[in-house]
């Protein structure tokens, strides 16, 4: 069954096509890689499933449902949550904050009763927070719950984005290059993570990434995204060896000399 | 002179204490706006303002009812305070829908809602003083007092250095309330999903889009807890002091902004504390001054004291006492 369908997208800037006519199906619970040199509309990509951007044309589906038009809220309300190539958290609040903003629309709007420090209310709080907990202890977070974002490591920050990105319970995540700057260490565990969230929290998990050692070993199935256009799809083994996809990366001379 | 400061420091601390503390809640309706939009909303002195006109007219319409002889003063007071809060608090909605969001849709220059609150600002002023002058046949405007009962400290039977200290019991009812209110707003941006989602929305409004927070309905959010804090301030204002007039809002509006700057503007403690302190430093320089300069100068160059202070203080710490220094983003 697929759970995200796109049809047809695009996407121009003025004269500048970013993304041409690009289609492309997501099985539920798969992990789908999207991947391409730099400049090759990935990132463009992401923005028009999340609304950031409007495309120009086509349409995309969410268990047959346009998100074509809905602002940001409400897509991430639909379904979709996402974490960036360059990371955006919220600095100045601490980890666990982050996860609880990440929750907003499961939280219950108590106005009068969080004033008043109810007691259900407090409990109701304190639910959420384990919650959080539970989240951060799943990522390998849970010695940093009341550190400022902003004074995490690296590694531990995109680990963090992933945090707050599930704590929507979407079903589909994005992740915007989540390996980007890395050690061979890290990858590993982000790896481990990636397949243990697909089992666990049934969800569909699509990727951009350069890290192609990561990519071949996690993906299901894999589009390729050049100048715009998507130029092969495959699982990874009929990727790896087409020659249009090399060509993409190596550039064609090269490509033929090799 | 040392002497005579101490002997005036009771009643310095009374009166700096009412009046920080109304400059404190009205500070926090323009630093979370600023937070948030960064825009400086000229108008929300206004709106202060208007919540003392609003609280008068009720005071008014009770006692032509003869209200306020069958109910209890502090009845009658949460009655009004509460509804004049809704009403402003609803106005500052109205006013971001109709005059900043539409500005926002269409990415303009923070530069033209800047002048779109100072066009605000002098429609609700004439709206009110023409309201007033129809109702009452004068701008200026007596308000009816609830708490006039006068209460003297003293303190100067135990420590004989200090001056007695008179307040009225209005006092005490603006300071349960103002404190009131600002633990209710700490509460409230720290512990409710709206308040999180706000400072969410402060920090990044695109990335708390994604996180599933509608940032329009933040945004409405920040302007009615805002206003309405405004509004019932001004119902504060208006019991303790009495007279209001609808220009009370501009120097108000200008002090308040001033001491969510000297706080560091966008921090709510920040706000807080700048509003307390510029309130306690004018009402010493307002004591002592002609004591400290020999006579040279009188109480009425209080402001300039006070902003004396400000810009020291702005000198060494550009982003105010609680502001964090921004680095700017290339």
């Amino acid at each position: 069954m697929n759970v995200l369908e796109v049809k047809n997208l695009t996407k121009q800037f003025g004269g500048l096509t970013a993304t041409n006519d690009i289609t492309m199906t997501v099985e539920k619970n798969s992990i789908t890689a999207v991947i391409g040199p730099n400049g090759a509309g990935k990132t463009t990509f992401f923005n028009m499933i999340t609304a950031v951007y409007k495309p120009t044309s086509g349409d995309i589906l969410l268990n047959g449902h346009s998100l074509v038009g809905l602002k940001p809220h409400e897509v991430s309300k639909f379904g979709i949550t996402r974490t960036f190539q360059n990371i955006r958290l919220f600095n100045e609040q601490t980890v666990i904050d982050n996860v609880l903003i990440g929750m907003h629309q499961h939280l219950k709007a108590h106005w009068v009763g969080t004033l008043l420090r109810l007691p259900s209310i407090r409990l109701e709080e304190e639910k959420a927070k384990v919650q959080a907990y539970k989240i951060l202890k799943y990522v390998g977070l849970e010695d940093y719950v009341n550190e400022n974002a902003g004074n995490l490591a690296y590694g531990a920050q995109r680990r963090l984005e992933i945090a707050r990105a599930i704590a929507a319970r979407p079903k589909v995540l994005l992740l915007d290059e989540p390996a980007a700057g890395m050690n061979p260490k890290e990858t590993k565990k982000l790896t481990d993570l990636i397949h243990d969230m697909r089992t666990r929290l049934d969800v569909t998990i699509v990727l951009i990434e350069h890290d192609m050692k990561l990519v071949m070993e996690i993906s299901d199935y894999i589009y390729v995204l050049d100048h715009g256009e998507l130029i092969a799809q495959g699982k990874p083994d009929e990727i790896r060896n087409n020659q249009r996809v090399i060509e993409a990366y190596l550039g064609k001379v090269a490509a033929e000399n090799d | 002179m040392l002497q005579h400061i101490i002997q005036l420091l009771p009643q310095v601390l009374v009166d700096g204490i009412t009046l920080g503390f109304v400059y404190a809640v009205v500070a926090i309706g323009y630093t979370m706006v600023y937070g948030i939009l960064e825009l400086i909303n000229f108008a929300h002195g206004d709106i202060f303002m208007t919540g003392a006109f609003i609280g008068s007219g009720f005071l008014f319409l009770f006692i032509s009812l003869g209200l306020m002889s069958s109910l209890p003063a502090l009845l009658v007071f949460l009655i009004v305070i509460i509804l004049s809060a809704m009403i402003t608090g609803g106005m500052g909605v109205a006013i971001e829908r109709v005059a900043y969001r539409p500005l926002r849709k269409r990415n303009a220059p923070k530069l033209i809602a800047l002048i779109t609150s100072i066009g605000i600002s002098f429609i609700l002023e004439d709206l009110v003083r023409f309201i007033a002058e129809w109702k009452t046949g004068n701008y200026i405007v007596t308000a009816p007092s609830l708490f006039n009962h006068t209460f003297t400290i003293d303190i100067h039977s135990i420590m004989p250095f200090f001056n007695n200290a008179k307040f009225q019991s209005s006092f005490i009812v603006v300071l349960v309330v103002t404190i009131i209110m600002l633990i209710g707003l700490d509460l409230f941006v720290n512990k409710t999903k709206w308040g999180m989602a706000m400072r969410a929305v402060a920090q990044d409004r695109e990335t708390a889009s994604l996180m599933t927070i509608n940032v329009n309905r933040v945004i409405s959010v920040t302007f009615f807890v805002g206003s309405a804090l405004g509004g019932a301030t001004g119902v504060l204002f208006m019991l303790q002091y009495g007279t209001i007039d609808p220009y009370i809002g501009f120097i108000l509006g200008i002090k308040a902004f001033t001491a969510a700057v000297l706080g560091g503007i966008g921090n709510i403690r920040g706000a807080m504390f700048g509003g307390l302190m510029l309130g306690l430093i004018e009402m010493f320089a307002a004591a002592n001054l002609s004591t400290l300069t020999g006579g040279l100068f009188g109480s009425e160059y209080k402001d300039v004291f006070a902003f004396i202070i400000l810009i020291l203080v702005l000198i060494f710490k550009p982003e105010g006492l609680f502001g964090k220094a921004t680095i700017e983003k290339v």
